[in-house]
């Protein structure tokens, strides 16, 4: 008979501890939520639980003597390319629990990423790059429905024009790239204060999540996105009117076709005020907006949001990239939106079941390109902004995202890691190390606004830079050039199929 | 002291919700307090995201998502409504003489809706109660499927007496499935089988037909009805079953 569960020392990491350079210190103990380290009273050394390790780095990072070294577990079981040791690890403990697998963060399993397959032209000899650091680069974007055609009416007297289309509500950019939807009680509420003070001093935007907009951060509303989903968290018309824009989240690319779920323990009382769900009870997101069931039901939310902003905020609606993710934009333009966020398989999340997370929806690349080209070819292009989300890691990531078509970037993960997240995907605890994904009071001191808010600052500035250059490379000036300008772009060893879905030649050609 | 009202009637007639919604906005704007609009031919949004002390008047039939994210306005349909009455409404109260249709009161966060006859599918989802608010429907005639689904706060009271539906039973299936707060009262009883899995009715107490009987008592009187009447049946309750009903559905990966 089995006296302990099979699969109790199939645990992922070790901790090595060089018991020369430890110094007792503690800090390990006292930095690691998990308590894989512990003060053993008896030996009066600090020990560690290999199990407990999650993974997250904090008490390396930490450790002041440098004594900390967190690998992953050597042990390996008989080679096999089909049941690899994740499998055997979850089977175990399903058949222990009968629980749903439950997982934090992007998905990690072997896709395709064809970001690292596509390369960006550059200029030379025959047209001239531009130094960005002499030159004027533009990198403004203005996000929302454009207008087909310009009329003018022209004074006889001065002769000067005058615009006479009625221009709709557009939010503007000064880098094509925003803070990803990350709900305040998913995050806390100083990552929220350090993003909405990084995207305002910034020029771009913010989004609030589904949790609601706290009160006292409602003067950054001219650079946030306030979301409404299924479960109307902390959704009133106060919420509505305080943001530039209003996102309705229909999916999300970690979990496409279901919910959310933030559960009772990370709801304190100040995710409950801003929530306005009591303290401890679970806030469930049902899986569709059950007043959303058709395009013209959509249409109607839209407008609802419309009227309720008396028409100053564009809407965006936000959808996981799945297989008919063309056809669905398509729709999505048609029933009003201004914006369409679309959400790839790799996007994060604070909790998704894993076989949902790492099994359903496509790479954001193939659904960029078709959702843009299907636009395109309906001729309803101007009509809406595309926004494209889900793994974007680095500057060069974002270009290749415009030059497959998208308007702007939403980053979530990168916006995180920026902060110190080291991606150990266990956020749905509550305990992150890191004072991320946590309202625990003591936790989340570990971020400080004013440094959060400087280094996601610096990011978005750093990655502007290398847009402006990668640009000036490519002898453009103006971000708008290279907007589904797929010229720019060849692909490296993918198959044909492939380049006709990314619209793209390989690379040679 | 009350402040001044001012009257104001409007004919809704052909004009587009859109211009129509932005004159009562603009004459709200302008301290029109009571808004008497004739003639409604199925315009989107009256009164959404309105705010305060106003009254609307509605005769004919009012479209889509009245009053959605309202907060404070009375609204009285002498006719029926069509689907999403009180999306996301946060405070006030509507009145519907008639029949109401799908998703009434989805989300709603404070505030009441009365409806006189019967009501569609999926009608008070997720209603949620926050401290003070607390959302309250209550229904005369029957109901669709789905009532009061995923319930988090609140209130819904099930009559069934004014029903054009003789044969249909009081509620459609799912009645409060994956509800995780709030009450619904049921006068005479539910089918079992017509619940949500986990749910049961249970017999209401002394202190549940306190809360009814306050509730009846503004639901007669604004519809002109007789609450003794009303009161003069027994009635059940269904609460859920855990505030947390996926709390063990996880192991983490």
């Amino acid at each position: 008979m089995l006296f302990q569960p099979i699969n109790k020392n199939y645990h992922e990491f070790c901790i090595d501890r060089d018991p020369d350079l430890c110094i007792n210190c503690k800090v390990c103990v006292r930095q690691c939520s998990y308590e894989a380290h512990y003060w053993d009273e008896t030996r009066q050394k600090v020990m560690h639980d290999n199990t407990k390790c999650v993974g997250c780095h904090r008490c390396e990072a930490l450790c002041p003597t440098s004594a900390l070294n967190i690998r992953n577990k050597p042990s390996d079981f008989r080679t096999n390319n089909l049941w690899r040791p994740v499998f055997l690890q979850n089977i175990y403990k399903q058949a222990d629990t009968g629980g749903v697998l439950l997982a934090g963060m992007g998905s990690p399993v072997d896709i395709p990423v064809y970001w690292d397959r596509m390369l960006l032209d550059a200029s030379q000899v025959t047209n001239p790059s531009i130094d960005p650091l002499r030159e004027p680069m533009e990198l403004k974007t203005f996000l929302g429905a454009k207008p087909r055609k310009l009329d003018f009416s022209v004074n006889k007297k001065t002769g000067k024009a005058k615009l006479k289309t009625k221009l709709t509500p557009q939010l503007e950019l000064d880098v094509p790239i925003m803070f990803a939807a990350m709900s305040f009680g998913a995050i806390n509420f100083n990552l929220h204060r350090a993003m909405a003070r990084a995207a305002t001093e910034t020029g771009t935007f913010y989004n609030t999540g589904e949790g609601g907009l706290h009160k006292s951060l409602y003067k950054y509303g001219d650079h946030t996105i306030v979301q409404v989903a299924s479960g109307r968290f902390g959704v009133h018309r106060d919420y509505l009117k305080a943001g530039a824009a209003i996102e309705i989240k229909v999916g999300q690319g970690a979990k496409p076709g279901i919910g959310g779920h933030l559960p009772g323990e990370k709801i304190n009382d100040k995710v409950s005020e801003t929530r306005m769900v009591p303290i401890g009870s679970d806030a469930i997101s049902p899986a569709p907006h059950h007043d959303i069931y058709s395009i013209e039901d959509l249409l109607q939310l839209i407008y609802a949001l419309k009227e309720a902003s008396e028409y100053k905020s564009p809407v965006s609606v936000k959808i996981a990239a799945v297989h008919n993710v063309a056809a669905i934009a398509s729709g999505i333009a048609r029933a009003g939106a201004d914006i369409i966020t679309i959400d790839g398989m790799r996007g994060g999340t604070g909790a998704a079941p894993a076989m949902i997370r790492d099994n359903v929806g496509i790479p954001i690349e193939l659904a960029l390109s078709q959702v843009d080209q299907r636009l395109r070819d309906e001729g309803i292009r101007n009509n809406v902004s595309v926004v494209a989300a889900g793994g974007i890691r680095c500057s060069g990531d974002v270009i290749k995202a415009i030059a497959l078509g998208a308007d702007a970037v939403y980053i979530g993960t990168a916006t995180l890691i920026a902060v110190g997240c080291t991606i150990c995907g266990r956020c749905y605890t509550g305990k992150c190390p890191w004072g991320i994904a946590t309202n625990d009071t003591k936790l989340s001191k570990r971020q400080n606004p004013d440094i959060a808010a400087k280094k996601l600052a610096n990011l978005i500035r750093a990655w502007g830079h290398e847009i402006e250059e990668m640009l000036g490379g490519m002898g453009l000036n103006s971000i708008e050039s290279l907007r589904g300008n797929r010229d720019k772009l060849r692909g490296v060893g993918i198959s044909d199929t492939e380049l006709d879905i990314l619209g793209i030649k390989h690379a040679g050609r | 002291m009350a402040a001044k009202r001012k009257k104001k009637t409007l004919v809704a007639g052909r004009t587009y919700y859109k211009q129509f919604n932005e004159e009562i906005r603009a004459l709200a704007e302008q301290g029109v307090t009571d808004f008497t609009i004739k003639e409604c031919n199925g315009q989107r949004y009256i009164a959404t995201a309105l705010e305060g002390d106003l009254t609307f008047d509605i005769y004919g039939v009012p479209g889509q998502d009245l009053g959605a994210f309202m907060r404070g306005p009375k609204i009285r349909i002498h006719n029926n409504a069509q689907d999403g009455v009180g999306n996301t409404m946060d405070n006030g109260r509507v009145i519907i003489e008639g029949l109401a249709g799908d998703v009434i009161g989805y989300a709603m966060r404070g505030g009441e809706i009365f409806i006189k006859g019967d009501v569609g599918y999926r009608v008070g989802i997720h209603m949620k109660a926050y401290l003070d608010h607390q959302p309250k429907i209550v229904i005369g005639g029957k109901a669709g499927d789905f009532l009061g689904e995923y319930m988090a706060g609140g209130i819904i009271l099930l009559l069934g007496m004014f029903s054009g539906k003789p044969d249909a039973p009081i509620a459609g299936r799912s009645l409060g499935t994956g509800m995780h707060g709030g009450v619904i009262y049921v006068r005479g009883s539910v089918p079992e089988d017509q619940l949500g899995p986990g749910l049961t009715a249970t017999p209401v107490d002394s202190d549940d037909l306190k809360v009814i009987e306050a509730l009846v008592k503004d639901y007669a009187k604004e519809l002109k009805l007789d609450s003794k009447e009303i009161m003069s049946e027994n009635f059940v309750k269904i609460r859920p079953f855990s505030h947390r009903p996926y709390g063990n559905l996880y192991v983490p990966c």
